[in-house]
């Protein structure tokens, strides 16, 4: 058991708890139960919590698979930087919202799991993992051309091989000045 | 055949049909009794129709959780598979649907449980608010019953100063409702695929959760908190008119006061059976545990996969059958399993295995595979195997020309089947109808082809010297290669032999192309019945079932591919 990444189940029980408070919430709300505002609670707290566990963390070792659609959420999770992040604030944060539910029966499954879920978001940050988001690959556009800096700097028509070996350095100069092409002899065009 | 094949396709929609059948006729049946039921009438005076809700629901769980313990029971299903006669041969293969099966009952579970939570959550708030101080009439008057000494109850809830949560917590049936919700949702969020891709040792251990689970359902009716009136309250009471004159049920001889008694739990029948079963299997897979596994040999092949001969005594195999493998150095309680790799005609039985997770890793380094130095026979771990399991692929041989297509390590089936093939000719029996075999195996790097590359090559030999040259064609694609393979292989383009298997058969570079190559079989062989076995990714198995669909021709006796759909 080494290498599980214990961030991962406490995500999907999370996510599995929001939904399961979102429920009971629209059950005691529905149903007008008495105290029937804790069930309101409910559904706003599992909001909450299913729109903070929805974005997948990266895991250390692989890949991972993304849930569907889950990039835009991404982008606000990370927006509150060590918040989000570590795992401690995590536990804590579930633990609270899970009390106000724990008044209601109708709620009661969702606060037993979500506290569940937080004892292994507890377990999990003990053991130093943290969330980290999945970003998507930036595309690599091929440089075209980019590790062309300068033109060539003795392009055909070149000179036979003797007047090549003895370039003089003013020539040289000339040649590499990155100005108009000067040729080493003149060159005439003959149009006939 | 063809009949065979269309009812063999269709059984998988035939089972999943009549599962859906069973639980609807449950659910309605149960809910029109506890909404009709005249015993049931002054219960739905408090509780309304959640009350019928809350018992079809329960109906249908007892049904699923009876189901859902047998796809998993494996010996149980080679048993089945083994003696009943409408077993055998193609019937037998529906049998390894098991865990989608499974999976599908289980979400069965999942929605009936839902139902009867928020059944039973309507069911408390209204048995609270039939002991409210402002309650009246007939609900206030059927809440009061039991209140007297010769009097029983209908409202399990006799006061109004606890809330609901309390009363729920001091009965039986909450308490072991609550466990039985959680222990559910524990082993559904820990079987999801991304956990069990990524940490299978937590979906498995977290699955034995289902132990608290069982337990808690057998006890969770104990409460007898679901109250109807007796059949002998019902003769002296007649409800239809009393229930008018509730203010005289204790003065009035007419209607003397009606008497109720709770249902007795009944989920225990239900299940009682598939948990034995269970059980059963369990101590059969620790008894194969202690059967003694001998390793003959090890081989480490490149691709970092690990061949393993074994013996075992009376181990009968089929080609195309299963076996699940548990190293108790690496991990106790897991069982994996791998297709046998061997013939039955040898007399060992052989697996490859490829390091692709946790215990497979573990398993290729205890092994010695990972470039250590090799270690010497007694000093391999110790090995216990369960199986074989799984239908066997000899359908291949009564096709008379059968496609077979393999990707990577998919292959396994296909080498003990070839194998087969190879004694079948070795002892010059005819294969019974098999004329014309293809075989394609499409791989990523050319390491992978070394696995089987000597069992290819004896095949080619033994094929030609019986003459039977023609009965088996294959074609080896490599898929992946570097600049320096490319290189390599250029050079060597025109040699007789294959540079990279060594075969007469010339290695194709790239994936094939399945237009061409099914336009020619079928050009070859056009009025035949053609069978197609894949075992691959999910992917190419669509492609490959749209192919067959594409060139079978319309024509019945024209050319027709038979696509066989499984995981082998």
């Amino acid at each position: 058991m080494g290498q599980i990444e214990w961030a991962m189940w406490a995500n999907e029980q999370a996510l599995a708890s929001g939904l399961i408070l979102i429920t009971g919430g629209i059950v005691a709300t529905a149903g007008r139960f008495t105290q029937w505002y804790f069930g309101a609670y409910s559904i706003a707290a599992g909001v909450l919590i299913c729109l903070l566990e929805y974005p997948r963390g990266k895991r250390k070792k692989g890949s991972t698979m993304e849930r569907c659609g889950q990039k835009y959420l991404t982008t606000v999770v990370k927006l509150f930087g060590p918040l989000t992040r570590n795992y401690y604030v995590r536990a804590v944060l579930h633990f609270l919202l899970s009390v106000p539910a724990g008044f209601l029966l109708a709620t009661i499954l969702g606060t037993v799991c979500l506290v569940i879920a937080s004892v292994i978001y507890l377990l999990a940050a003990i053991r130093g993992e943290q969330w980290t988001p999945i970003e998507p690959k930036p595309k690599e556009r091929p440089q075209v051309g980019g590790t062309i800096k300068q033109p060539p700097t003795n392009p055909p028509p070149r000179p036979p091989a003797e007047v090549r070996k003895k370039p003089s350095v003013e020539e040289e100069e000339a040649a590499t000045a990155g100005g108009p092409q000067v040729n080493p002899i003149p060159v005439t065009d003959e149009v006939v | 055949m063809t009949v065979c094949w269309i009812l063999n396709e269709s059984m998988s929609t035939v089972v999943v049909l009549s599962w859906l059948a069973v639980n609807f006729y449950l659910f309605i049946d149960t809910f029109c009794w506890y909404a009709e039921e005249e015993a049931f009438f002054y219960t739905r005076v408090i509780l309304g129709s959640t009350l019928a809700w809350a018992r079809a629901s329960a109906v249908c769980l007892n049904f699923n959780c009876m189901l859902i313990l047998l796809p998993v029971s494996r010996n149980f299903i080679s048993l089945v598979r083994g003696t009943s006669m409408c077993c055998r041969g193609p019937w037998g293969r529906h049998l390894d649907k098991n865990l989608k099966f499974h999976k599908l009952v289980a979400y069965g579970i999942a929605v009936n449980a839902v139902i009867h939570i928020v059944a039973h959550l309507f069911n408390m708030e209204r048995y609270h608010l039939g002991q409210a101080k402002d309650a009246e009439g007939l609900l206030a008057a059927l809440s009061k019953l039991g209140n007297a000494p010769n009097e029983s109850y209908l409202n399990p809830v006799r006061t109004s100063s606890t809330s609901t949560t309390t009363e729920l917590l001091m009965t039986i049936s909450g308490i072991t409702g609550l466990v039985i919700s959680l222990a559910l949702i524990l082993i559904m969020t820990s079987s999801t695929e991304f956990i069990r891709r990524t940490s299978y040792e937590l979906f498995w251990y977290a699955h034995h959760i289902f132990i608290f689970f069982f337990i808690s359902l057998a006890i969770h009716g104990g409460g007898r908190i679901v109250r109807g009136q007796t059949p002998e309250s019902l003769r002296l009471h007649n409800v239809t008119f009393c229930r008018e004159h509730y203010a005289e049920w204790e003065a009035a001889a007419l209607c003397p006061v009606p008497q109720f008694s709770g249902k007795e739990p009944s989920a225990w029948k239900w299940v009682l059976g598939p948990v034995v079963l269970y059980a059963c299997e369990r101590i059969i897979r620790s008894w194969r545990f202690q059967q003694e596994v001998v390793i003959t040999k090890v081989v480490s092949h490149p691709s970092a996969v690990l061949e393993l001969h074994m013996k075992k005594r009376d181990f009968k195999m089929a080609p195309g059958q299963y076996i699940f493998i548990q190293c108790p150095s690496i991990s106790p309680l897991e069982w994996h399993p791998f297709t046998l790799t061997s013939a039955p005609q040898e007399d060992f039985f052989s697996v490859h295995i490829r390091a692709s997770g946790d215990w497979t890793e573990a398993l290729l380094k205890a092994f010695g595979a990972e470039g250590q130095a090799p270690r010497e026979l007694c000093n391999m771990p110790r090995l216990a195997v369960d199986g074989p399991f799984g239908g066997s692929l000899t359908d291949v041989f009564h096709y008379p020309v059968s496609v077979c297509i393999a990707t990577g390590i998919g292959v396994t089936p296909f080498a003990s089947l070839l194998k087969s093939m190879w004694y079948k000719c070795c002892e010059s029996q005819s294969l019974p109808e098999l004329s014309k075999m293809y075989f394609y195996w499409i791989c990523r790097d050319a390491g992978a082809f070394e696995w089987f590359a000597d069992l290819l090559l004896s095949l080619e030999t033994r094929m030609s010297e019986q003459g039977k040259a023609d009965l088996l064609s294959y074609h080896l694609f490599l898929t992946g290669w570097d600049e320096n393979q490319a290189i390599h292989i250029a050079l060597h383009w025109d040699e007789s032999l294959d540079v990279i298997t060594g075969l007469k058969q010339k290695t194709f570079y790239g994936r094939p192309n399945w237009n061409d190559e099914f336009k020619q079989i079928a050009y070859n062989h056009p009025s035949s019945s053609i069978g197609v076995f894949f075992c691959g990714p999910k992917a190419m198995s669509k492609t490959l079932q749209k192919m067959c669909r594409l060139y079978s021709s319309a024509d019945p006796r024209g050319v027709h591919f038979y696509y066989n759909k499984e995981n082998f």
